[in-house]
């Protein structure tokens, strides 16, 4: 399933700040993903379903939940026009993908099925395929260890 | 070609002789910021404390603020895990409830200098650029990373120049300007960007600036920087710290920018962020007809003491309309101090004000002052996002303390200036 959302869908919306301080595991977060965007978000997302949205996606907070939240419902990946800087990184340390792909952005209409292709790079949208580029090695590195603890746990490990 | 502040400063940290942006490269921060998130942090990553212990006893500031005094049992046990934390690993840097603003104390304390670095998991660590420091958010997982290495990876950002020209006319101030330069350029404006101050800017105190820096993030920006002037360095006295205690960084004067911007300061007037986004902006005296039920001034964005010295100007010998409710929260103790001391405290209460603990009090929608469906709030902070401060069906509207000082006793959005005599 494709949802897709419009610009600057900030982190309140993605996950009420309200909830910041007493809800961090993924258990906790699920209920409340998109809260105040979408109702109907947390109960009907599924694993592998993909997330479109237009530009500066995840604006606002450092708070982490909506990160965890999209990881642990099994977002595939978001594609978006532009991401907020904090949010990228979050995704990174998370393990969830993001894509930058205005073009893929646009091409989409309701009903298109749409398939991502992390290892080659390629997102399908109907029958049009976009390419996006690879991840500089710093963090492939993240993302090959499964997200930042785990891969710092295996660097402390070998420093020992 | 000459490098901006973003690019020296990373190239000075990273051991390079230049970096450019794009470029990825590994820094040892002088200082990790985290607030009561710390208790979340640190469930991250139990056995890797047990292990490898901290990084660095002087690495870590940890500042309790965003639920204070502790609201629940869940928020009184977070405090409790992050002071027996503090307290194991012998954390040098620690301040309690009711020290003040994570964004104030770091000031107060020295912790923020020029030409050092500091990253913190809280979004609005841009603000340190007042001072010439460079310093960004980050979450929670890398928070946790930092506490165990000392060390992550930074890609060195784009820089924006944004020239200051000329000075603000009288009832205009550093929040109308940030907020008419959000409006122009948009809340992704400057995403992934360091954002660096030029021109007349030795007019604006350094209150003003941390105003401004505060905003960055609101446009996207990665840090948000001005340089260090007489200014600065008087500020830092002011607070015990020499000028031999720090180093400040700045852009040559052939780097070479994303973009340049300039703005006429005297173009500027009290500005009004409209709900939902900072971006969507207009000018306060052509919202005269919104009327409001709870006014806010305080907050990492404007709680310090020339923020509450304007509001009690205002309010003096005046009250706040009987359908208004005003909340203020000082950013730190200190400041609640000093504003006791110069009486402006015994103002703002006569004129009906309620006076919060410092902190972050209802930003951020925990607690004490959240907002009914239907209701309209008028604050100083930095953000007007949906819900934000309660119920989604609530609406928050952003200006500066002037601003939220007049409409307070008109009970509607007033430009300050028409009661500023």
């Amino acid at each position: 399933m494709v949802w897709k959302y419009g610009d600057d869908i900030n982190t309140d919306m993605l996950f009420p700040g309200k909830y910041t301080y007493t809800c961090s595991t993924p258990e906790e977060i699920k209920p409340h993903l998109l809260e105040d965007l979408d109702a109907s978000f947390a109960t009907n997302v599924k694993q592998g379903d993909i997330i479109f949205a237009g530009k500066n996606f995840g604006c606002g907070s450092s708070r982490e939940q909506p990160v965890v939240g999209l990881k642990a419902v099994g977002i595939k990946a978001v594609i978006a026009k532009s991401f907020a800087r904090i949010f990228y990184r979050s995704a990174i340390n998370q393990g969830l993908l993001l894509i930058e792909s205005s073009e893929a952005v646009e091409a989409y209409s309701k009903g298109d099925q749409v398939t991502v292709d992390a290892d080659q790079g390629i997102i399908t949208v109907g029958d049009q395929q976009f390419r996006f580029p690879q991840l500089p090695l710093e963090i492939i590195a993240i993302q090959q260890a499964g997200g930042l603890l785990p891969y710092v746990r295996e660097t402390l490990k070998k420093q020992k | 070609m000459g490098l901006t502040f973003a690019e020296k400063i990373l190239a000075q940290y990273a051991n390079e002789e230049e970096t450019v942006p794009g470029q990825i490269v590994t820094v040892k921060p002088d200082h990790l910021l985290t607030h009561d998130n710390t208790a979340a942090i640190i469930q991250k990553i139990p056995d890797e404390l047990t292990t490898y212990g901290i990084a660095s006893t002087e690495l870590p500031i940890i500042v309790i603020d965003h639920v204070v005094p502790a609201a629940s049992e869940k928020t009184a046990l977070n405090h409790k895990n992050i002071r027996d934390f503090v307290s194991k690993h012998h954390i040098k840097h620690f301040y309690d409830v009711g020290e003040g603003i994570c964004h104030q104390v770091v000031v107060e304390k020295g912790l923020a200098l020029p030409g050092k670095i500091l990253l913190g998991s809280d979004s609005h660590t841009c603000s340190y650029g007042a001072v010439g420091a460079f310093s960004s958010g980050i979450d929670r997982t890398e928070a946790a990373a930092l506490l165990l290495t000392g060390k992550t990876w930074l890609k060195v950002p784009q820089s924006i120049k944004i020239n200051l020209e000329n000075s603000l006319s009288t009832g205009v101030f550093a929040k109308d300007l940030i907020l008419h330069i959000i409006g122009d350029i948009s809340a992704s404006g400057a995403t992934y960007c360091s954002v660096e101050y030029h021109g007349d800017v030795e007019q604006l105190s350094i209150e003003d600036r941390f105003t401004i820096a505060n905003m960055g993030v609101e446009m996207g920006a990665k840090n948000s920087v001005f340089f260090v002037d007489d200014k600065t360095k008087q500020y830092l006295l002011q607070r015990e710290i020499k000028e031999n205690a720090y180093t400040p960084v700045y852009a040559d004067t052939d780097a070479s920018y994303e973009q340049t911007l300039s703005y006429d300061l005297t173009d500027v007037v009290p500005m009004i962020a409209k709900p939902h986004t900072v971006d969507n902006v207009a000018p306060a005296n052509s919202l005269q007809d919104i009327d409001i039920q709870q006014g806010l001034i305080g907050t990492c964005t404007n709680g310090r003491l020339s923020d509450l010295k304007i509001a009690a100007d205002i309010l003096k010998g005046k009250q706040v309309h009987r359908n208004v409710r005003l909340l203020v929260l000082p950013a730190s103790k200190t400041i609640l101090q000093e504003a006791l001391d110069q009486g402006i405290i015994q103002i703002l209460v006569k004129a009906g004000a309620m006076i919060l603990p410092p902190g972050c009090g209802p930003c951020l929608g925990a607690h004490q002052g959240v907002l009914s469906p239907g209701e309209r709030c008028l604050s100083t902070a930095n953000r007007n996002f949906k819900g934000r401060m309660g119920s989604k069906d609530a609406e928050i509207y952003l200006g500066s303390p002037a601003t939220v000082a007049a409409s307070v006793i008109t009970g509607h959005i007033t430009d300050p200036r028409e009661v500023m005599n």
